[in-house]
C-alpha cells in the first residue's frame, strides 16, 4: 500500500501520525511546495513580532519524518492527479504513484480586487517566507496598510506594530473579527488596539494603491480618504487551494468535497485541512473551517481510513483562541447566530475588558465568546461537543468560575467519566 | 476525548486518576502534592516559600457547598488539547499513553485550555505558558493521589 500525501501542514502530521499508529510499514511520501518541513503556520505572528526565535517555529522535532518512516519531498509541487493511472505529476516532471491518495493542500490568500495590489510592495501573510520577507521590510519601514481586519490581518498588525511600525488596519465591515465576534467582543478589542497605537479604519475598503516611481506611496479609501503607507499587506483570509483536484474531476463546492471517512467522491481519494469541506457538527452539514485543530482532526481521520482503520469523522466545531495585547479571547461553535431559533446568554464589563456570551439552541450549547476570562472555557466546547442539555444551567453557565460542580450529578459524572 | 455517552473501549492498559466526591472532603492536599511534586527542590516548605506568585497545581479541586471533588487530566485516547496545540508543545507518548506538554515550546495561545473538555489545562500566569498533569511520569503513584488522606482520589485502569 502506497501512501501519498500532498501538503506538509498540520492535516498531512493528523495523518501521518494516524496512519503510523496503525499500519509501521506501508511506505508515506509527502510533497511539499514549502521548502521547509512542517511549522506552526499560526506562529508566523510570533515570528514576526519577535517573540520566538525561528527554531522554535517548527511544529515537530526535525527527526519526526525519519523516524515516522515518511519520505518527505520539500520544494515540490504537484500539478496534476491522474485518478485512473494513480499517478501524482509533480513540476519538475516526476510521476509520484499512489494507491491512497490525501489531498491537504490547504489555503491559498484570497486577493481581492483592488488596483494595483498585482504590483511592488503588497505582501501576504500566510508562509514561514512571508513572514521572513516582512521581517527584513519591518527594520527598514515607517508605514504599512493591513488590508482585512479578521484573525490573520490583527496578527499581522500586531507583529508589525511590535516591530516599531504604524499600522492602519482597514476593514470593511463595520467592525474588527466580524466572523466570529459580535460588535460587543470585536469593541473590545477595537479599543485595545487603539490604546495600543494601531489605527483601525472600518466600515471602508481600499480601492487603489497609489505608487510613485513603483514604489508604494499611498492607498485611497472608497470613502475618498487615503492613508500614506510603504508597503500593503492582504490579510482577507485564506479560500481552499482546490485547483489540482477540480481539475483532476474530483467533486468540489467550496472546497473538496468529503464524506464522513474524509473520502472525496474518487474511491481512495481523502481531503483534510483548510482544502476540505467537511462534516460540521453543528450545522449537520459539509462546510470549509480553516482553523488548526480541525484540520489536525481531519488529517487523523483521513490517515485512519487510508491505514484501514477507518473511524467516521464526528465533525468540526469552528473554535479560536487569541490574545491581543493581553486580552485573551476564545469563539466555539455558532458565535454570531441567525436571529431565529437561538437563545443568547450575555455578560458584558466593559470596564474590565470581559464579556461572555452563550448560545443556545433546542436547550442545547451551540457557541460562546469569552473575552478576558477564558479559564476552563475547555469545559464549553465540551458540552457542545457531547450535546449536553444546558436548560437548567444557563445562569451557572454566565459565571467566569462555571464548571462541574454546577452540574446535575448525572451530567458531571458521565462527562468526568470520559477519556 | 471520546463522547460521554459512549462507554469507555475496553481497558487499554492505562491507569488514570479519577475522583470520588462521596468521600471527597475538600482539603485540596492533592493540589499541595502536586505543587510540591512539581517543585524544583520537591519540598513542601521550600515549594511555597520565596515564590512568587504561587505555583499552580495540575488538578482543579472545585467545591460548591458540600460538595467537593478533584478534576484531573484523563491523558485522552483523543486528545483534544494535542489536536488544537498550535505550537507541537503537546504530545501523547505511544508507549505510556502521557498527554505531555513541553514548556519551552508553548506560546501561551491557550488553544489547550479553549478544547480540554474538563477544563483542567491553566495558565501559569507568570510565564505565560499552559501547565498541564504529566501523570507525574517516573512515580509509580501520581502525588496528588498518594497526598489524599480519604482516598476521594484513585489511581486505576478502568
Ligand atoms: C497568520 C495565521 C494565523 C493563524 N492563526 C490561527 C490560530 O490561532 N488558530 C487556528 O486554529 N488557526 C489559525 N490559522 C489557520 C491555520 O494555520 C490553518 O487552519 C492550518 O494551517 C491548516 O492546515 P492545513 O494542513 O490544512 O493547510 P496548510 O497549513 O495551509 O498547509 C498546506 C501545505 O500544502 C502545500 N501545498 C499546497 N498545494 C500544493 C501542491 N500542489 N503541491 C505540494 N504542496 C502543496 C502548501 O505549500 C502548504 O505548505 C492561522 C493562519 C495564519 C495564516
Amino acid at each position: 500500500m502506497r501512501h501519498v500525501i500532498i501538503g506538509n501542514g498540520v492535516a498531512s502530521v493528523g495523518a501521518i501520525e494516524a496512519i503510523r499508529s496503525a499500519d509501521r510499514e506501508s511506505p508515506v511520501t509527502v510533497i511539499s511546495s514549502e521548502p521547509h518541513r512542517v511549522y506552526g503556520r499560526p506562529l508566523i505572528s510570533s515570528l514576526l513580532g519577535g517573540r520566538i526565535r525561528e527554531e522554535d517555529i517548527y511544529y515537530r522535532p526535525e527527526g519526526f519524518y525519519a523516524a515516522n518512516n515518511v519520505t518527505l519531498l520539500t520544494g515540490k509541487t504537484a500539478t496534476g492527479i491522474n485518478t485512473q493511472a494513480r499517478k501524482v505529476r509533480l513540476e519538475s516532471g516526476e510521476a509520484v504513484p499512489f494507491d491512497k491518495l490525501l489531498i491537504a493542500t490547504g489555503g491559498v490568500p484570497f486577493v481581492p480586487p483592488v488596483e494595483g495590489l498585482d504590483g511592488p510592495d503588497v505582501y501576504f501573510f500566510t508562509t514561514l517566507d512571508d513572514a521572513r520577507k516582512l521581517d527584513i521590510l519591518a527594520a527598514k519601514l515607517r508605514k504599512i496598510v493591513v488590508l482585512g481586519g479578521g484573525l490573520i490581518g490583527l496578527k499581522a498588525a500586531e507583529s508589525l506594530h511590535d516591530r516599531g511600525i504604524h499600522v492602519t488596519v482597514v476593514e470593511l465591515a463595520d467592525r474588527i473579527l466580524s466572523a466570529a465576534f459580535d460588535a460587543e467582543a470585536g469593541g473590545i478589542i477595537a479599543r485595545r488596539l487603539a490604546e495600543s497605537g494601531i489605527s483601525l479604519v472600518l466600515g471602508n475598503t481600499v480601492t487603489k494603491i497609489v505608487r510613485i516611481k513603483k514604489r508604494a506611496r499611498r492607498v485611497v479609501l472608497s470613502d475618498g480618504g487615503s492613508v500614506p503607507c510603504e508597503a500593503v499587506v492582504t490579510a482577507i483570509g485564506v479560500v481552499p487551494n482546490k485547483a489540482l483536484a477540480e481539475k483532476a474531476g474530483i467533486g468540489v463546492n467550496r472546497g473538496i468535497l468529503t464524506d464522513d471517512f474524509m473520502q472525496t467522491n474518487v474511491p481512495g481519494i481523502f481531503a483534510a485541512g483548510d482544502v476540505a469541506e467537511a462534516k460540521d457538527m453543528l450545522w449537520g452539514e459539509r462546510r470549509v473551517t480553516p482553523i488548526w485543530p480541525n484540520a489536525y482532526i481531519q488529517g487523523r481521520h483521513a490517515g485512519l481510513s487510508m491505514a484501514g482503520a477507518a473511524r467516521p469523522y464526528p465533525g468540526g466545531i469552528p473554535m479560536n483562541s487569541i490574545e491581543f495585547y493581553g486580552i485573551p479571547t476564545v469563539s466555539m461553535g455558532i458565535s454570531t447566530p441567525p436571529a431565529e431559533g437561538y437563545e443568547v446568554l450575555a455578560r458584558l464589563e466593559p470596564e474590565k475588558n470581559c464579556y461572555r456570551k452563550l448560545v443556545l439552541r433546542n436547550g442545547k450549547l451551540v457557541g460562546a465568546v469569552l473575552v478576558g476570562r477564558i479559564d476552563r472555557s475547555g469545559i464549553l466546547s465540551g458540552l457542545i461537543r457531547n450535546g449536553v442539555d444546558v436548560e437548567l444551567l444557563k445562569q451557572e453557565m454566565l459565571r467566569d468560575d462555571f464548571g462541574f460542580s454546577d452540574m446535575q450529578p448525572e451530567i458531571r459524572q458521565a462527562l468526568l467519566a470520559a477519556y | 476525548m471520546r463522547r460521554a455517552t459512549l462507554k469507555p473501549p475496553e481497558g487499554n492498559g492505562m491507569k488514570r486518576v479519577y475522583q470520588k466526591e462521596d468521600v471527597c472532603i475538600g482539603c485540596r492536599l492533592c493540589e499541595i502534592g502536586c505543587i510540591v511534586e512539581h517543585s524544583p527542590a520537591k519540598d513542601v516548605v521550600k515549594a511555597f516559600r520565596n515564590v512568587s506568585p504561587r505555583p499552580e497545581p495540575r488538578n482543579i479541586v472545585e467545591e460548591r457547598g458540600p460538595l467537593s471533588f478533584s478534576v484531573n487530566c484523563r491523558h485522552c485516547d483523543e486528545p483534544a488539547c494535542l489536536h488544537a496545540c498550535i505550537s507541537g508543545a503537546i504530545a501523547k507518548d505511544p508507549l505510556t499513553g502521557i498527554v505531555g506538554q513541553d514548556p519551552e515550546k508553548c506560546v501561551g495561545c491557550w488553544s489547550c485550555i479553549m478544547a480540554c473538555p474538563f477544563g483542567v489545562i491553566r495558565k501559569n500566569g507568570a510565564q505565560s505558558k499552559a501547565v498541564k498533569c504529566d501523570l507525574c511520569a517516573g512515580r509509580t503513584i501520581p502525588a496528588c493521589v498518594e497526598a489524599c488522606p480519604n482516598r476521594a482520589l484513585v489511581f486505576e485502569e478502568r
